[in-house]
């Protein structure tokens, strides 16, 4: 009661609303700032097949589960607080459980929100792209033929082949991942033998190289 | 005479007047629609029984998209371009939140509201009454500043922080350590203020109360001159101030208020039936046409 009976002048109108703004701005920017310290998506976490860029996807997701929960093999969880994504968003950890590359696209289809197009075909899915990080390790370079990874790749023959190569002097075969057909689905990280995988789905802008020039220290 | 002692201090008078029952009836009937609710969410996940799908902040109740409307407006502040489906979820939440009263959301859906009673509850028992005043407009300046924060960084900001939805998600999904954020509106519904969430900071409150102020359902003083001035709907009301004008004006007995959150604490309380669930168009009763 008090405030809309209290005495209201021009004067007290604009400072009331002057203070009521600065207010709005101060927990607005605190706001905003504590939202960018807890840093951008995780690479060790995916998003689900279909999903926009991670600026888009932010603005866009409204943590419903709904992808969750129509992901038949209980690959999406939503993220807890002090997991990896922002808190509340769908992601996937591919070394636990892959995307396992649904013709129909459950998850994608069942997004009331657009933050997962639904109209995605699965081929056409940008999750990542497997980088074979550790070939100190992998057995393929050991000279083994391991090749796991080929092996499971739901796109085999297109995403993943074997290469003749030679290392340390012996003949090998080696993985070698073709980005173009690649969507990140994270089967070869998934069944990859070595006790950390030498094989990891990265996104695409940590796990590939670019054409043209360094532009590094020079200027525009 | 332990049933007794659990019986909050507000609702004596009530419960002298009408018996236990009568007098927890709102009550009751608000938390079986909370626990309703999160349990209906929880069959899917937990019994295979899929009912409703996802969350609070969007399902698909029997095929029925619902969407949470604040959610949705901060994630268009933030430079979301919505799908049709999300669009007519947070359409039909409205609408429904238009009939029932806005903040009926908080009174008879949000889980938060079971964390904040229960520390209301304990305060009166502890008689923790010492108060630091809260202006109950923050919460305006809270729900701005949301929208400020997500217009500024591209995200639905409330949801990083959001106790409620993070306690609906505990049930559904799973909280991590989120479950600090709840304590903490927990005690500081204790230590700190009366009703200071729910009634003073929270935003999701607010922006339903901006709806609640054109919506059909509402609490009506209907019987105000049988009013004896025991004090009873004002102790156990979570927003005192919006029984004043119904209860003691002359104009409509509704309460007309946003703030209100038709939780019927006061109908529960009152000893001499005072109150009604009735419409925003609600009538005074004379005593003899109700006798």
């Amino acid at each position: 009661m008090a405030s809309s009976k209290r005495k209201m002048n021009r004067r007290t109108a604009i400072t009331e609303t002057a203070r009521m703004a600065g207010a709005v701005c101060l927990g607005g920017f605190s706001l905003a700032a504590l939202i960018h310290s807890t840093g951008k998506a995780d690479a060790r976490a995916m998003r689900p097949p279909g999903a926009q860029p991670e600026a888009d996807f932010l603005s866009a997701c409204v943590r419903c589960g709904l992808c969750v929960q129509a992901c038949p093999y209980d690959t999406l969880s939503l993220a807890e607080w002090g997991s990896e994504p922002a808190v509340g968003t769908p992601f996937f950890t591919p070394r636990e459980v892959p995307c396992y590359m649904c013709r129909d696209v459950p998850c994608a289809r069942a997004c009331p929100t657009g933050a997962l197009d639904s109209d995605i075909a699965i081929r056409d899915a940008d999750m990542g792209v497997a980088v074979l990080v550790g070939h100190e390790d992998c057995l393929n370079y050991k000279g083994m033929n391991c090749s796991i990874c080929v092996r499971v790749c739901p796109i085999r023959g297109d995403a993943i082949t074997l290469e003749p190569g030679e290392y340390n002097g012996r003949r090998i075969m080696i993985p070698t991942v073709h980005s173009r057909h690649c969507t990140g689905c994270g089967t070869c990280e998934k069944h990859c033998v070595t006790g950390h995988a030498s094989i990891r789905v990265l996104p695409r802008d940590l796990g590939l190289g670019g054409s043209g020039r360094n532009r590094a220290g020079r200027r525009a | 005479m332990i049933l007794r002692w659990w019986i909050s201090d507000s609702r004596k008078l009530g419960v002298q007047a009408h018996g236990v029952l009568r007098a927890h009836k709102w009550w009751f009937l608000r938390r079986m629609t909370q626990i309703g609710l999160l349990g209906l969410f929880m069959l899917g996940p937990m019994a295979g029984i899929w009912i409703a799908r996802g969350n609070f902040a969007s399902s698909e109740v029997m095929g029925v998209p619902l969407s949470d409307p604040y959610i949705l407006l901060q994630g268009v502040v933030g430079g979301a371009v919505p799908a049709l489906s999300v669009v007519i979820g947070a359409g039909l939440i409205l609408l429904a939140y238009l009939v029932v009263g806005g903040r009926a959301y908080c009174g008879w859906v949000c889980p938060v509201n079971i964390v904040t009673d229960a520390a209301f509850w304990l305060r009166e028992k502890t008689g923790l009454t010492r108060d630091r005043k809260l202006d109950r407009r923050t919460r305006l300046v809270v729900l701005g500043a949301t929208l400020l924060a997500s217009a500024l960084t591209g995200t639905i900001a409330w949801e990083f922080v959001n106790p409620v939805s993070l306690t609906q998600r505990a049930f559904i999904s799973g909280i991590g350590f989120g479950w600090v954020i709840v304590l903490a509106v927990f005690l500081l519904d204790l230590f700190v203020s009366r009703r200071a969430w729910c009634s003073h900071l929270c935003p999701v409150g607010a922006f339903y109360g901006m709806i609640g102020r054109g919506s059909l359902v509402r609490v009506a003083a209907v019987r105000r001159d049988a009013c004896t001035d025991c004090g009873a709907c004002f102790n156990i009301c979570p927003e005192p101030h919006v029984i004043v004008p119904a209860l003691k004006g002359k104009a409509s007995p509704a309460i007309l208020s946003g703030d209100c959150q038709n939780c019927g604490g006061c109908i529960d309380a009152c000893p001499v039936d005072v109150f009604r669930m009735s419409t925003r168009f609600a009538a005074p009763k004379t005593p003899e046409a109700n006798s």
